[in-house]
């Protein structure tokens, strides 16, 4: 009975942007260090693949779309930082706020219902990793790695992928005991996906049964997003890309809600 | 109509029926007190009041509106001080404040202009700026009781509010409570702070076990049940109340 009641649809309201406003304050202190701390793991694998691995192979092949290869990777970096972005906002952040600090219940003592607080940290998670994006695709482009306009629809495909890990993400904190959790879901679920995404090389590459598995992973759809804007090129069947990553956010949000409920509401 | 009104509430967890069937009812400008040993319900209470925790049974309606149904649009006339520090760490006091005005949805100028007041009252004027983690126990304390304060709300909820706090810093609470009643606030309070209850509350209510074992105010409550002194050395106190219908027994 009670357990259906946590699982009940969401009741939102615009109080939720108070909380996405409070973490963007706390960020604003810290801006600068934040957005270089962000961009230098991603810019050592792309340089370091890139340029290293890059170098061994031939100026262009078919298979990294005809460029050179550290072009092809800028798209998958740009993606799979986004996810990093989302992931540890939505886990180690939120679960900081969430647990540690009690910041959440004392929310929840104005007229802000835990929904709206769930819903503030998703947002805030995907426009941090939104920024994260963003300044990976600005260096991209700086280097002239992509020179289309078309480079543009990126950012708004970046903020649904992060939205499509915040979600995901908090359910996960949800669930967490501790910080020492959040290991499981890094090693079970992110770095495998970082290597099955066609991030580093063509999905093509894998064998059949792996193409398949990698259609349902969110970073697939990213990636196939992302890719072809920095190439110029409008991506093949956006609408299934989009669908996925909207469905992912909104059931994943839905089923994270209901946890967070569960573990603060009883 | 009654800021605060809880009838026949029942909270089960599991097959503990941690609030089994309590009904009060709080009157403008009032301090209601909850007592009880630790364990009786009354945090629970408070939560059910607050909308934060669904109710098995019975009805609520704080400031007019149905709880849990319309808890969001009753907490905007409600401050509430938690029973555990819950102060924004990442913030100044100062910013403490805004940040919690702007959760009611008030507009930054309204809640500028009621800091340098709200943050006086606290005896806190000269750490706007301070970080949270530098302030004692008692300042943290009075700066929740501020933070509560900043909607200018109806009706307060005082969870322990000077638990853990040296007798200077309660009575200095004790104070600034009594000066929100006589602007007319409206407060309900839970304590195992005897002195305390005497002190703030007109009428109090002392529960057991999730139920209301004894209502009325201090001096009903003690001719009531201590008719005589235990003691010829002093008067009978609402202690000597409290442990005639809690018992002697540790409850944690």
């Amino acid at each position: 009975m009670e357990a259906v009641a946590h699982f009940a649809p969401p009741s939102l309201s615009w109080r939720a942007l108070a909380v996405w406003r409070r973490n963007f304050m706390v960020w604003r202190k810290l801006a600068i260090p934040s957005i270089l701390g962000n961009l230098a793991d991603p810019m050592i694998y792309m340089f370091g693949l890139g340029y290293g691995l890059g170098g061994l192979l031939p100026e262009s092949l078919p298979a990294f779309g005809g460029g050179s290869y550290i072009a092809f990777l800028a798209a998958g970096t740009v993606c799979a930082s986004t996810m990093n972005a989302a992931s540890f906002e939505s886990l180690y952040s939120a679960f900081a706020r969430m647990h540690v600090q009690k910041s959440w219940e004392a929310i929840m003592n104005a007229p802000i219902a835990l929904d709206d607080v769930v819903l503030g940290e998703l947002l805030w998670s995907a426009a941090k990793a939104t920024l994260s994006g963003v300044a990976i695709l600005i260096v991209v482009a700086l280097l002239g790695l992509t020179s289309s306009p078309l480079a543009l629809w990126a950012i708004p495909a970046v903020f649904l992928t992060g939205l499509a890990f915040a979600a995901p993400g908090l359910i996960v904190t949800a669930l967490a005991p501790s910080y020492d959790f959040f290991m499981y879901y890094f090693t079970l679920f992110i770095t495998p996906m970082t290597l099955l995404s066609g991030v580093f090389f063509p999905l093509e590459q894998l064998p059949a049964g792996f193409q398949a598995a990698a259609q349902l992973l969110p970073l697939t759809h990213a990636v196939a997003l992302v890719r072809p804007l920095l190439f110029g090129q409008i991506p093949d069947a956006p609408l299934l890309h989009i669908a996925v990553l909207a469905t992912i956010t909104v059931v994943c949000y839905w089923f994270a809600l209901g946890l967070t409920r569960r573990r603060l509401l009883s | 109509m009654a800021p605060l009104a809880v009838i026949d509430l029942h909270k089960r967890y599991g097959d503990r029926e941690v609030v089994a069937g309590i009904s009060f009812s709080l009157t403008k400008g009032e301090c209601f007190g909850l007592l009880g040993p630790n364990g009786a319900g009354k945090t629970t209470t408070l939560r059910c009041c607050l909308g934060l925790t669904a109710p098995d049974g019975g009805s609520i309606s704080m400031v007019g509106e149905p709880v849990p149904r319309r808890a969001r649009e009753a907490r905007i006339r409600v401050g509430v001080v938690p029973q555990f520090d819950n102060l924004d760490p990442d913030f100044s006091a100062a910013e403490n404040l805004l940040v919690f005005g702007r959760y009611f949805g008030i507009d930054d100028a309204t809640i500028r202009a009621r800091i340098p007041r709200l943050l006086e009252f606290a005896g806190l004027g000269n750490k706007a700026d301070a970080a949270i983690r530098t302030l004692s126990g008692g300042m943290k304390r009075r700066l929740t009781l501020a933070r509560a304060l900043i909607n200018d709300p109806d009706l307060l909820l005082l969870d322990e509010p000077t638990t853990g706090l040296d007798p200077q810093a309660r009575h200095l609470i004790w104070e600034r409570l009594q000066g929100l009643l006589a602007e007319g606030k409206t407060i309900l309070l839970t304590t195992h702070f005897m002195e305390e209850a005497e002190r703030l509350c007109q009428r109090l209510a002392i529960m057991d076990e999730g139920r209301i074992i004894s209502e009325g105010s201090p001096q009903a409550l003690i001719a009531e049940h201590i008719p005589v002194s235990p003691s010829p050395l002093r008067p009978a106190n609402l202690e000597d109340v409290f442990l005639k219908l809690t018992g002697h027994e540790l409850r944690d």
